[in-house]
């Protein structure tokens, strides 16, 4: 005897209790702080930060946290708190060049004004994997010298002073707000970049990667990659000026790309920008990669078809927020649907059965 | 709870959804983009329908939630319990007594009244999206009621099954005028959407888009003169309550081919039962 489902909400219930217990895991281990996470799971965080769209490592970190080391949940978290927060105003700009940076690498100069800093980087690591941690982590301090106080130009400056790469030009229009305008096509370049900011990583990993590959190649060299601390400033409309009001920590990609002139103008390099919260520089590389890829319209380029090259394609889809939730929705009853399904294929075919029949018959 | 508005969002979000629906009532079919916001439920999960609600719900509504046209079904427990919680509306399950009713992929069997708010979670509002993957085209095919695609589909359909092999989500002409997707609701659906004394706003969130009927609009689900629209449903009556006019779920009661169908609107099952009807299968 069928009897209609009820319960739903003590199944509801208990499935969130359940959970609760899984994510603390086994209570014999320790449990981990906030703080733990936020120190050494710094990388983490700083994708949380990023695709989040919100600075803020001790909220990343209660995040990944509460999200079981889930980054796409985690993400989710911090963009559901993140748009309840009331909107103060806009900072100032921040002054890459005036970042100070912990790492800040030219791929195009051996050694430029500034000076080539590795900084905390995996890059020449040899992936062995270190058994000495899983038993304790104590690290000897790295080295340490008083920093160089000098300033860091950007290395694609250098260029423009000789005209080798095309202008930047200051422009003074506020950016669209993503968050507070639905996206729209086309898109400015300044909103594909915003955009592409909070882009899921590895979705924007493999776009630019499928540039690399000939997908729209635009070959691409770093011009420059830095990281470091920026301060960030906002305009107080009852003092009249702008006052310092923290800092926050980036990574920008400056690429150098192909060259494009005519006969008519010389030919020049062409620029890629990637900026990310946080330590964060495969995305700002990838970013910077594909923001490269859709400025093909403006640069003259033909349109190959390439995925990287088609803005409505790469921004209606790089948010995995949105991916995510739509993708994992089919999990929610559809039977209503598929019952409208199962009679309509049940029709026809009866009715293609009834023709079979008939056509034996003749 | 304290830490969130009435509602859960803020007042001038609400404001800005309120704009676009009014927009949307005033051009009724027409997807008026708006600026979505990220909720505390995932995007497919109504966050479209979730942000209508929340900008039309006041203190003194009484809410229902429906999805798959019951109100025990989790996600519509999820949703009903997360305004409990940041508006602290009345609920109820009965659809007469609601003012406010949130529904995925169903329209209640018990005809609404003038006063009454009907709220649709849509997952793709562009009828032409399957036609046209890109909004800058389909947005333009709007523009220029550029509807050929649509009718040359339907026409193939019938070509090559011999019926329009669209079952849910069939789409509909609003006021002569725009072509729109009602929502994943059943085609059986389809002719309550026009006429009704409700008012009628669809939500779609991660496609931030909100359009509307007006009450007593004119809808009109596609068709040919010789392929007149046809709103199926299994034919059996109710199971529990013996309805014949309602839209059926097919339920399989044993691993022998055994199965019964009953009512998908629950209320409606209930409140006959409660009067006395009974269906072959009922206890």
């Amino acid at each position: 005897m069928y009897v209609a489902v009820k319960g739903g909400e003590r199944a509801i219930e208990n499935a969130h209790a359940w959970l609760a217990e899984e994510r603390r895991g086994d209570t014999d281990v320790a449990e981990l702080s906030v703080a733990q996470i936020r120190e050494q799971l710094s990388l983490a965080v700083n994708r949380v930060m990023a695709e989040g769209s919100l600075y803020d490592p001790d909220l990343a970190a209660l995040a990944i946290k509460q999200a079981r080391g889930d980054l796409i949940e985690a993400i989710f978290l911090i963009r559901a708190y993140r748009t309840t927060l009331p909107r103060f105003g806009a900072s100032e700009p921040v002054d890459t060049g005036a970042m100070l940076c912990d790492r800040r690498i030219s791929a195009t100069f051996k050694d430029l004004p500034g000076g080539q800093v590795l900084g905390p980087t995996f890059d020449y690591t040899h992936r062995l994997l270190d058994f000495k941690l899983a038993a304790d982590g104590d690290v000897a301090a790295a080295p340490a010298r008083t920093a160089e106080t000098g300033a860091v130009p950007h290395v694609t400056a250098f260029l423009n002073r000789e005209g080798l790469i095309e202008e930047a030009p200051h422009d003074d229009t506020p950016p669209p707000d993503l968050t507070r305008q639905p996206l729209e096509m086309p898109a400015d370049r300044a909103l594909r970049l915003q955009a592409l900011a909070r882009a899921d990583e590895g979705f924007t990993l493999g776009l630019a990667y499928s540039t690399q590959r000939g997908y729209a190649r635009n070959h691409a060299f770093v011009g420059e990659l830095r990281i470091g601390a920026v301060p960030v400033e906002m305009d107080i409309p009852e003092l009249g000026f702008a006052v310092e009001i923290g800092e926050v920590t980036l990574t920008e990609c400056e690429t150098v790309n192909q060259f494009k002139g005519s006969k008519t103008e010389p030919p020049q390099f062409t620029r890629g920008y990637g900026l990310v919260f946080g330590q964060t520089e495969r995305k700002a590389i990838s970013m910077a990669l594909v923001d490269r890829a859709l400025r093909w319209e403006e640069l003259g380029e033909d349109n190959v078809g390439a995925p990287a090259q088609d803005a409505e394609f790469v921004l209606y889809h790089a948010d995995n927020i949105q991916a995510t939730g739509f993708l994992e929705h089919i999990k929610l009853p559809h039977y209503v649907d598929f019952q409208s399904e199962l009679e309509l294929v049940r029709k026809l075919r009866r009715e293609a059965g009834a023709d079979q029949v008939q056509e034996a018959a003749e | 709870m304290t830490e969130y508005n009435f509602a859960y969002l803020d007042e001038q979000t609400k404001r800005m959804i309120r704009r676009a629906i009014l927009k949307g009532l005033a051009i009724p079919g027409y997807q008026v983009p708006f600026a979505s916001r990220e909720m505390p439920m995932p995007y497919g999960w109504g966050t479209g329908g979730v942000q209508v609600s929340a900008a039309v719900l006041t203190p003194e509504d009484r809410f229902k939630v429906i999805d798959q046209g019951a109100d025990d079904t989790t996600n519509a427990v999820s949703i009903r319990a997360f305004f409990e919680r940041t508006a602290g509306v009345a609920t109820t399950t009965t659809t007469s007594e609601a003012t406010v009713i949130q529904t995925r992929h169903r329209i209640p069997e018990a005809a609404l009244t003038e006063g009454q708010i009907l709220v649709y979670q849509v997952p793709i509002p562009e009828p032409l999206r399957f036609l046209e993957p890109r909004e800058s085209e389909t947005r333009k095919m709007h523009e220029l009621e550029e509807y050929g695609l649509m009718h040359v589909k339907l026409y193939e359909d019938i070509s090559r099954h011999g019926h329009i092999a669209t079952s849910y989500a069939y789409p509909v002409r609003v006021e002569g005028r725009y072509v729109m997707d009602p929502s994943p609701i059943p085609k059986f659906d389809n002719p309550k959407l026009g006429g009704m004394a409700a008012i009628q706003l669809f939500g779609a969130g991660r496609e931030q888009r909100i359009y509307a009927l007006p009450p007593y609009c004119d809808v009109v689900s596609l068709d040919f003169e010789d392929h007149p629209f046809d709103p199926s449903k299994a034919d059996h009556p109710c199971g529990l309550c013996g309805a014949q006019d309602s839209y059926l779920d097919e339920v399989i009661v044993d691993d022998a081919g055994g199965r019964m169908f009953v009512c998908s609107d629950t209320d409606y099952c209930e409140a006959r039962q409660m009067a006395g009807h009974r269906g072959k299968d009922a206890a």
